[in-house]
């Protein structure tokens, strides 16, 4: 089994966001980025087809040079070889169409994104790669069986679970519960050492639109000072929430 | 210019953000002299769209898609808006539709905009603000495209009700197999789910052990709330994970979030803070929580919290 995982490189949960050149741009100053957290759910899956099943595992990123350091960090958890479209990540569908078009020529049995990311949100890429290649699309996934062309799956829903059969080709999108905390890896002084050695292959990107453009960022109106009720006066909460707030 | 919004149901009902998306495509509409069609997929009563400003309501029956196809579900409603011509399609940001809106989106050959939180700041070409950086941040996008597609953020957008002559036509639909099949549904039937709710009430690990959760259950029963908790509480099998909610878990967007035993970790806010108004109580002042917070109670949650049920058995008894 082929098995590819797109790995977006995301400033780390703690980053405090914030732009530059008119709220235009990122500020990537002191931030550090690493890979994104349901994509870390989905290589940690991988890396159990890989030793259990046998499968290879490749790992894909659009962007410029300064991911390769996120790219490293997946070799070094066990992926095989990885893969950098060198192109400024611009939009969603932009990503999904290099990437669809790489995995189509290298006939993946299974694409590995994450339900989102945590910088752009879009939660697009996955299903666009699926719908671009025809391939079958399982979002939201936290479980994932796979026996020769049969698929076994969970999709999280509200309040429950979904079980679902399906084939490949087949895109997901992973989140969290895909695998449980403490399968997921932090890489070992001999995994960075491998992964020195692996194949980073840059190629250069296909030509695709901007269907869309980000113009500007703005950060949320900072927060009012906190009311604080004492606790022996709830019913002062109450009130507050009655009838300042309406919302009991 | 030509409007379709899809309006969601579940098991023939539809649910609370089909309204709000009917009603964010009517101002839409309202702001280009145009109007709006609406598409549900199996609902009971088509007809209760009618209030919420919406000029005609396709309405698709088809045994076919008696359960949620992401494949399915998108082509029918690509089908409409070849129907009518729409150029602007409106649908939510609930679980279902983010999972068939990239489909939709390249289908349609649609600029895809996902959580839009606010109408659209202008036309041509067509600009509008949505959530990003797990909302620590606002982005501005222009869509470039003829047509475009855009998912509205949960309760960024209330509810309009204005009566049109709404009229209703039921639309025949093909729907082609595909191999994504759902075998089986687990459901909690009896109880609010995250998304669904107008209120949440999550607790942390200042909770001690799972074996405290019966007041926070109960809480949530009085308030007619979901139960949520963070992440270290689902990590450590206190609660099922569907119920971590922070950047890496369920985004909440409520109108109400109370926050018990919970320190308020960038993680954490970063998922709930488009709720409207925050509780917190935190016997620590000086928990990060409170920065971010509306209302806050310095105490023990183990005192606050049954406290707290009591006085509001009592109020709702009054109201
Ligand atoms: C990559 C990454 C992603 C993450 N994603 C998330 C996420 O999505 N969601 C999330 O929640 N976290 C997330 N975290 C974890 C986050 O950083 C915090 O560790 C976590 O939110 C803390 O959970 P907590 O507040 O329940 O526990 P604690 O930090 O231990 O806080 C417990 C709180 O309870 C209070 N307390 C103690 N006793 C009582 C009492 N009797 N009554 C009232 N209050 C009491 C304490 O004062 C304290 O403030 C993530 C972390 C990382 C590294
Ligand atoms: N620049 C990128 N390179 C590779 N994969 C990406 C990139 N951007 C997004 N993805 C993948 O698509 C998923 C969803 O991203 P998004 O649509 O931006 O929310 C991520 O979790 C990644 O798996």
């Amino acid at each position: 089994m082929k098995i590819i995982v797109c790995i977006s490189h995301v400033p780390d949960t703690t980053s405090k966001i914030n732009f530059t050149e008119e709220d235009t741009k990122f500020d990537r100053n002191g931030v550090q980025f690493v890979i994104n957290p349901n994509d870390e759910f989905g290589l940690t899956r991988a890396m159990w087809f890989k030793e259990k099943q046998g499968a290879s595992v490749d790992v894909i990123n659009v962007g410029l040079s300064d991911t390769e350091s996120t790219l490293r960090k997946a070799l070094a958890i066990g992926a095989d070889k990885a893969i950098r479209i060198d192109m400024i990540p611009e939009n969603g569908y932009n990503v999904a169409t290099q990437l669809a078009s790489y995995i189509k020529n290298g006939n993946y049995d299974l694409v590995i994104a994450g339900r989102e990311s945590i910088d752009y949100n879009g939660g697009m890429v996955p299903g666009m790669i699926a719908a671009l290649n025809n391939s079958n699309f399982i979002n939201n996934c936290i479980s994932l069986e796979i026996d020769g062309t049969n698929v076994t799956a969970a999709r999280e829903i509200d309040g429950g679970r979904e079980n679902i059969e399906s084939s490949t080709p087949l895109v997901i999108g992973a989140q969290k519960g895909l695998v449980e905390e403490s399968d997921l890896r932090i890489p070992n002084m001999r995994g960075i050492m491998m992964a020195r050695k692996k194949q980073l292959e840059v190629i250069p990107p296909i030509e695709s639109t901007n269907q869309t453009n980000s113009i500007k960022f703005e950060k949320p109106i900072p927060k009012g000072e906190v009311t604080l009720v004492s606790p022996d006066n709830l019913d002062e909460l109450i009130n507050l929430l009655h009838n300042e707030a309406k919302v009991i | 210019m030509a409007i379709l919004v899809y309006t969601e149901s579940e098991q023939g009902k539809f649910k609370k953000i089909a309204f709000e998306v009917a009603s964010y495509a009517r101002a839409i509409a309202d702001q280009n002299n145009t109007t709006v069609t609406a598409v549900c997929i199996n609902a009971e009563s088509p007809m209760d769209l009618e209030i919420y400003g919406v000029d005609k309501i396709l309405n698709i029956s088809n045994p076919d898609l008696t359960t949620f196809n992401a494949l399915s579900y998108s082509q029918s409603i690509l089908q409409a808006a070849e129907n009518e011509n729409s150029n602007i399609v409106v649908i939510s940001s609930s679980a279902d539709s983010r999972y068939l809106a990239p489909l939709l989106a390249v289908k349609l050959n649609a600029g895809y905009v996902s959580n839009a939180s606010e109408l659209p700041s202008s036309y041509k070409p067509l600009t509008v603000k949505r959530t990003a950086f797990t909302n620590k941040a606002f982005e501005n996008v222009q869509v470039n495209t003829e047509n475009v597609l855009i998912s509205l953020a949960k309760n960024s957008f209330s509810i309009n009700e204005v009566k049109s002559n709404t009229s209703l036509e039921e639309l025949p639909v093909t729907v082609i197999e595909n191999d994504t099949k759902v075998k089986s549904v687990e459901k909690a039937t009896d109880k609010v789910t995250i998304a669904d709710a107008d209120t949440v009430v999550s607790a942390g690990r200042g909770l001690k052990g799972p074996e405290n959760w019966g007041m926070i259950e109960e809480l949530a029963e009085v308030l007619g709330a979901a139960t949520a908790c963070s992440k270290p509480v689902s990590d450590l099998g206190w609660r099922p994970h569907g119920e971590h909610v922070g950047q890496t878990g369920k985004p909440v967007a409520t109108n109400l979030y109370i926050a018990i035993g919970i320190s308020g970790a960038i993680q954490h806010l970063a998922g709930i803070n488009s709720s409207k108004v925050k509780v917190v109580i935190n016997t620590d002042p000086d928990a990060p929580f409170f920065k971010a917070a509306d209302y806050g109670v310095v105490g023990d949650a183990f005192e606050v919290v049954p406290e707290l049920i009591n006085k509001l058995k009592t109020f709702k008894a009054q109201n």
